[in-house]
């Protein structure tokens, strides 16, 4: 029970990362993004690359860090795939999204995204081969919290964990203390009127895809350190990134946040009662509860 | 020469299977404005449903009330609609996001659940116990596989005509104001919530005729029926012959059809066998591909909706 609510905590915070990004793009550009979880498969592939090469360029960083499976050469390597996957981010709206934004469908947004999901996920498995991935060849040992009740916790998930924290009280900073926080804001509460007070409604977009891309890369690089690297984790992670958003409601990014915890920890209790294969099936049956019960989310407000 | 007819048969069968189901989005996505993305599960409700209600009974899985073929059909349908009714009523009256995502997870958690819950579909070996209908007479072959046809083709037809009818009715037009501009839809004294959930399950019931006929001809259906692929092959079908035009639908279903056997046809025949593993992601990128350009540069397919004098105000 505590290992689950533990396992939880953990899965929640890659989730928590994944559905800001998300929770953004689709409040300021109002379109569910099907193609965001690729970004996080992007970010663990590229940081992979980088991570090989540093590897075998600067063998001095290819140390462990303490005792965790991370090494400088992947911390380094994160960095290289935060700035590459926030740019690949931006590259899809000016190839795809924006073209099809300046035409005022919506709808033909969501299908598109669905369209380049299924190219980027299937490139990557061209490129990378389908086989799983790790960034360390090493077996990771998990420490033992406690002998009874049995709790035991990896140090990679802890500092994933820890570095998620911090990456949230930057996050509340910039949104609630900056100005570049309140303009984002303002473009999500009303763009048009946004702009009649001169933020540039297109370099905010921007910002939006190049957030979104880098926190998507760091949920990719904690999602390959704590489970693998395979081309269908964006296939798989969809889903629960979606319940986040909608749980936490859309356009809240307190709501993402919590969104994903909660998302993380309802995914790993529900295995206390229902069999492992039926997992993939909890974030729907959380996204039906929520809108059965709460229908705009815990954050959300109500709109057309 | 028999084989290049009974391929000929094989594969129109199945394109117009599936052009079935494109007509059943053509009316939630062209006319209506409603994204689903979990066509599949209403494919497969239909598909199990039609199955479980007319196969006989069988020791591990609840399959097998034996009921009278057509009554089976007609239940595997109303499943599906049952389906989008839970679906829609939750979701309908919020932003289009919500529906999009909900669909989405149906699918999901449809293939999820009958991979898993043998006692309900078999899981993963799939649902067997059903009997095609007149087998007896007409046997298993090239006969049994004609008279189907046009027993499909019959389907076709009267989804086409029962679709063409529904649009030029005041229904139809009903919900095209919704689709173009709702505020305007709902000031006149209309319900469009209402009606968006009677155009949804109306759709879904059409997906899961085409669901029952693709259980019916194969006489057997598994999880690997109802995989996400076959949603974004529908929608390419759409994508490419217009939303908006029920002829186009059917025309691009026909089309990508073509385009998916040949091309899987051609790589499993001419790529080298290392790349043999891949070539079910070269036809992925391929099928997204579709939908991307098609959605950049021509959006209103090859067949565009065909406005009526009274919409030309519009756009």
């Amino acid at each position: 029970m505590i290992q689950h609510l533990l396992d939880g905590i953990l899965v929640g915070s890659i989730l928590s990362l994944g559905a800001i990004g998300l929770t953004m793009v689709m409040h300021i550009l109002r379109f569910a993004n099907f193609s965001h979880a690729e970004l996080l498969s992007i970010g663990a592939y590229v940081a992979l690359v980088f991570d090989q090469m540093f590897k075998v360029t600067m063998p001095l960083m290819a140390n462990a860090i303490g005792s965790l499976s991370m090494t400088w050469a992947l911390v380094l390597a994160t960095i290289f795939s935060i700035v590459f996957t926030g740019v690949s981010a931006v590259l899809f709206d000016w190839l795809v999204f924006r073209r099809i934004r300046q035409k005022g469908e919506e709808l033909s947004m969501v299908f598109a995204s669905f369209g380049l999901a299924l190219i980027v996920r299937n490139l990557i498995g061209l490129i990378f081969g389908l086989n799983t991935k790790l960034y360390s060849q090493d077996i990771v040992f998990a420490t033992v919290l406690s002998r009874d009740p049995l709790l035991v916790v990896k140090l990679d998930q802890l500092a994933t964990f820890s570095i998620t924290l911090v990456l949230m009280v930057i996050i509340h900073i910039v949104l609630s203390r900056t100005t570049f926080g309140y303009s984002l804001r303002a473009v999500g509460e009303n763009p048009e009127l946004a702009q009649v007070n001169g933020i540039n409604l297109e370099r905010a977009i921007m910002a939006v895809w190049i957030i979104g891309g880098g926190l998507a890369a760091m949920a990719g690089v904690f999602y390959g350190l704590t489970n693998q690297i395979n081309p269908m984790i964006g296939r798989d992670l969809v889903l629960p990134v979606f319940a986040a958003t909608i749980v936490g409601g859309i356009g809240s990014i307190y709501g993402a946040l919590l969104g994903g915890f909660i998302v993380g920890l309802a995914s790993n209790l529900a295995l206390i009662i229902l069999p492992s294969g039926y997992s993939p099936s909890v974030p729907f049956i959380i996204i039906l509860a929520v809108l059965l019960i709460r229908p705009n989310g815990l954050f959300g407000e109500a709109r057309a | 020469m028999i084989g290049i007819f009974s391929y000929i048969v094989f594969f129109a069968t199945i394109a117009s299977i599936l052009a079935i189901a494109v007509l059943g989005l053509n009316l939630q996505w062209g006319n209506t404005g409603l994204f689903n993305g979990g066509v599949v599960a209403f494919f497969g409700a239909g598909a199990y449903g039609t199955l479980l209600l007319g196969g006989s009974p069988q020791p591990d899985h609840i399959a097998g009330f034996e009921l009278f073929y057509p009554i089976a059909l007609i239940g595997g349908m109303a499943i599906a609609g049952i389906l989008a009714w839970v679906v829609g009523i939750l979701t309908l009256k919020m932003r289009h996001d919500y529906l999009a995502i909900s669909t989405f997870g149906v699918a999901v958690a449809f293939e999820n659940l009958m991979r898993n819950a043998e006692w309900l579909g078999g899981g993963a070996k799939g649902l067997r116990g059903f009997e095609r209908p007149f087998r007896e007479s007409l046997g298993d072959g090239f006969l049994y596989n004609s008279v189907f046809l046009i027993l499909v083709l019959f389907c076709l037809l009267a989804t086409y005509w029962f679709l063409e009818y529904l649009v030029s009715s005041p229904f139809g037009r009903l919900l095209r104001a919704i689709r173009e501009d709702e505020n305007a839809a709902r000031s006149l004294g209309k319900n469009p919530a209402q009606i968006r959930l009677t155009a949804f399950v109306c759709g879904s019931v059409i997906m899961g005729l085409a669901g029952g006929l693709y259980g019916t001809f194969y006489a057997f259906v598994s999880p690997q029926d109802v995989l996400p692929t076959l949603t974004f092959q529908i929608w390419a079908m759409l994508i490419v012959g217009g939303a908006g035009n029920n002829k186009g639908a059917v025309l691009g279903a026909f089309l990508i059809w073509a385009a998916w056997t040949f091309s899987g046809w051609a790589l499993s025949r001419f790529a080298p066998i290392e790349a043999q593993l891949y070539t079910g992601s070269i036809q992925y990128v391929l099928i997204g591909l579709v939908i991307v350009t098609m959605l950049l540069w021509r959006p209103q397919g090859l067949f565009p909706e065909r406005l009526v004098v009274s919409q030309s105000s519009l756009r």
